[in-house]
């Protein structure tokens, strides 16, 4: 419906001006709080505009020691370990729902639907619900404080499947005929249809699942003791605890810009693939 | 040589059987064309023979080899799909050279073959593209390439055609033939579209509920159909078919009407005639009232029914005719043009 109102184009520009500024203010308090000294932070009322801080407050963050007075693990660190935690888990739920998608789909085998359900039925298993068990088998096999902790017990994943399956089930049968016509083997059709198919369907996910474990809060929190191990989610939460100190709201606000950082790379760097793997119909 | 032999093929899913007993020789070069309606199980007898589907009992054989339990892979065939089934990924080149790329010949050997089945099919100049880019007939035409760059001993055909418009499906039809007669590849070819079977096939089987009703060549189906569903099938429009009763060369009609016949049968029979087999005279035995006259152009189509009976009856006429609705036309029906078939089991009597 397209209508010519002046009057309906003001409060139209008005709604979703008022709608950015809500949206943007947090990040733009985060930003400003950032580039002042400890000190300007502490009195009120606090700034609005950005003080000369920015690059002093960023090296002291990134490498240096962080929060005064505090054995912590510089930042680049716990972006390290998120990274890799976020990027295990959505590179291995993608490889793993990709292959389990694929027996379901195009493999013959008795039970099959029953596994199939069997997946989907983990959906309502998430770790808030199995986290004691999960824990328990986390640290019997050692892996409190590893990468392999941090990310393996977050792979599984129903939605992933179920998703997959969708996409698969949309390519011809035609196609899969044609490829063992040429010859091509269960492997090869695989890496050679099925995964470029599903190229946009990948990246999609992908951007989704990155995101999902660098948000993690619970589960890494749990098993990581050491601090060298921390990721930056957590962190930030136990700066604001630092003990018998007011926070330090320049560092605090620098890392949390700095923890928005890869997310919203990931994004953009995915933007034209995910907005063709969530709308693209035709294969 | 790769001559195909089916003997005594039939394929049953669960106690269901669809396809029965059906035997069959196929000599090398030849171009055979399974017809039948949608469901007669003539999609399932081609995907028997390109091994996507298994053989429940009897044999498959390519060039005197039994090829039941081969990958279709190994049975050396090419296939073109009712949908092409062109890789949407990749180009039309990558596309062609896919199969040979997996069978891991050489890449100067690879270049050539598709270039040479590119410069037959005039698509060198879409190498590049990918399928979405090109329209149906080039589609069609890449799957085409496919399966000649392959240089199989036989080529499968599933209703390529079909989602083509009339234009582009004739000229591809006869493009397919001509091919054909130049590759000479032993090529079998699915269709439910009897002017593709009549102009395509060497020989067609004609298909019906699993059973193969007629294995012949094009004019023996068209002159001397084995039963009534081939002779209705094959042929437009369609034979016209009435019950009779036949009697010392005689045939006698529900209404009383006499026509000679050639044939020694007697007692209860179905006469068929076709339309184009009807010749207008004013003093015909065969009078027929016009229910609705369609003119082609052409030809003049008159449907209608046989005076005093109630029996539909179409007759096919040269040029524009005048006839109108209720008007009766007499019509002769020679005796050679008569077919008479066997009142209850429907086969051919002579």
């Amino acid at each position: 419906m397209v209508e010519n109102r002046p009057f309906l184009t003001v409060i139209t520009h008005a709604v979703l001006v008022l709608g950015v500024i809500m949206i943007a203010l947090p990040i733009w308090i985060t930003f400003v709080a950032a580039s002042h000294d400890e000190l300007r932070m502490t009195q009120a009322p606090i700034p609005m505009l950005p003080g000369g801080h920015f690059w002093e407050n960023f090296t002291r963050t990134l490498f240096g020691s962080g929060l005064a007075g505090n054995e912590i693990t510089p930042v680049w660190r716990m972006l390290l370990n998120s990274l890799v935690m976020a990027f295990s888990i959505a590179a291995g739920k993608i490889v793993i729902s990709l292959l389990s998608a694929f027996a379901i789909v195009y493999f013959k085998f008795p039970f099959r639907m029953g596994f199939f359900w069997m997946i989907f039925l983990t959906l309502m298993l998430p770790v808030e619900v199995r986290i004691l068990p999960t824990f328990e088998v986390v640290a019997n096999l050692g892996l409190l404080n590893s990468y392999w902790g941090l990310s393996v017990p977050l792979i599984a994943s129903a939605t992933a499947t179920f998703m997959f399956r969708q996409v698969f089930l949309t390519i011809p049968d035609e196609m899969l005929e044609s490829a063992r016509i040429d010859g091509a083997g269960p492997l090869r059709f695989f890496w050679d249809i099925l995964i470029p198919l599903s190229r946009t369907n990948i990246a999609a996910l992908f951007v989704i699942l990155f995101i999902y474990g660098w948000n993690q809060y619970l589960w890494p929190l749990l098993i990581t003791t050491d601090s060298d191990m921390t990721t930056i989610v957590v962190s930030i939460k136990q700066m604001l605890e630092a003990a018998e100190q007011s926070p330090q709201w320049n560092i605090i606000m620098m890392t949390a810009m700095l923890a928005m950082l890869p997310p919203i790379l990931v994004v953009i760097a995915m933007q034209k693939l995910f907005v063709q793997g969530l709308t693209e119909t035709d294969k | 040589m790769a001559n195909i032999k089916l003997d005594k093929l039939t394929k049953s899913y669960g106690d269901t059987e669809v396809l029965h007993h059906i035997d069959g020789q196929i000599e090398h070069g030849e171009f055979i064309v399974i017809v039948g309606p949608s469901g007669c199980g003539k999609s399932t007898l081609l995907r028997m023979v390109a091994g996507l589907e298994t053989v429940t009992t009897g044999e498959v054989s390519i060039g005197d080899k039994m090829i039941n339990d081969l990958e279709p892979a190994d049975r050396d065939i090419a296939m073109v799909f009712q949908n092409y089934a062109l890789y949407p990924h990749m180009s039309v080149e990558q596309n062609m050279a896919y199969g040979l790329k997996i069978r891991k010949l050489p890449k100067a050997e690879i270049k050539r073959r598709v270039e040479e089945a590119a410069d037959i099919l005039e698509i060198r100049d879409y190498l590049k593209r990918k399928p979405r880019q090109l329209s149906g007939g080039q589609r069609q035409r890449v799957a085409m390439g496919r399966a000649i760059v392959r240089d199989p001993q036989v080529f499968l055909f599933d209703e390529p055609l079909s989602n083509l418009d009339a234009k582009l499906r004739v000229q591809m039809r006869l493009e397919i033939r001509k091919l054909q007669r130049r590759l000479g590849v032993t090529s079998i070819y699915v269709t439910h579209d009897q002017v593709e079977a009549m102009t395509l096939g060497d020989r067609l089987m004609v298909l019906n509920g699993g059973y193969v009703e007629q294995f012949g060549t094009p004019i023996e189906v068209y002159e001397k159909p084995a039963s009534i569903f081939v002779a209705g099938f094959i042929g437009s429009p369609s034979m016209n078919f009435v019950s009779a009763t036949a009697a010392n060369g005689v045939l006698t009609l529900s209404n009383g009407t006499t026509l000679a016949t050639n044939t020694t049968a007697a007692g209860a029979v179905t006469v068929g005639i076709r339309p184009e087999h009807l010749f207008p005279n004013k003093d015909g035995v065969l009078k027929i009232e016009v229910d609705l006259p369609e003119k082609l152009g052409a030809t003049t189509l008159v449907h209608g029914r046989i005076s005093g009976a109630e029996t539909a009856f179409t007759a096919s006429l040269n040029g524009i005719n005048a006839a109108s609705t209720a008007d009766v036309l007499s019509f002769d029906a020679p005796p050679e043009f008569l077919h008479i078939f066997d009142a209850e089991t429907g086969k051919r009597i002579s």
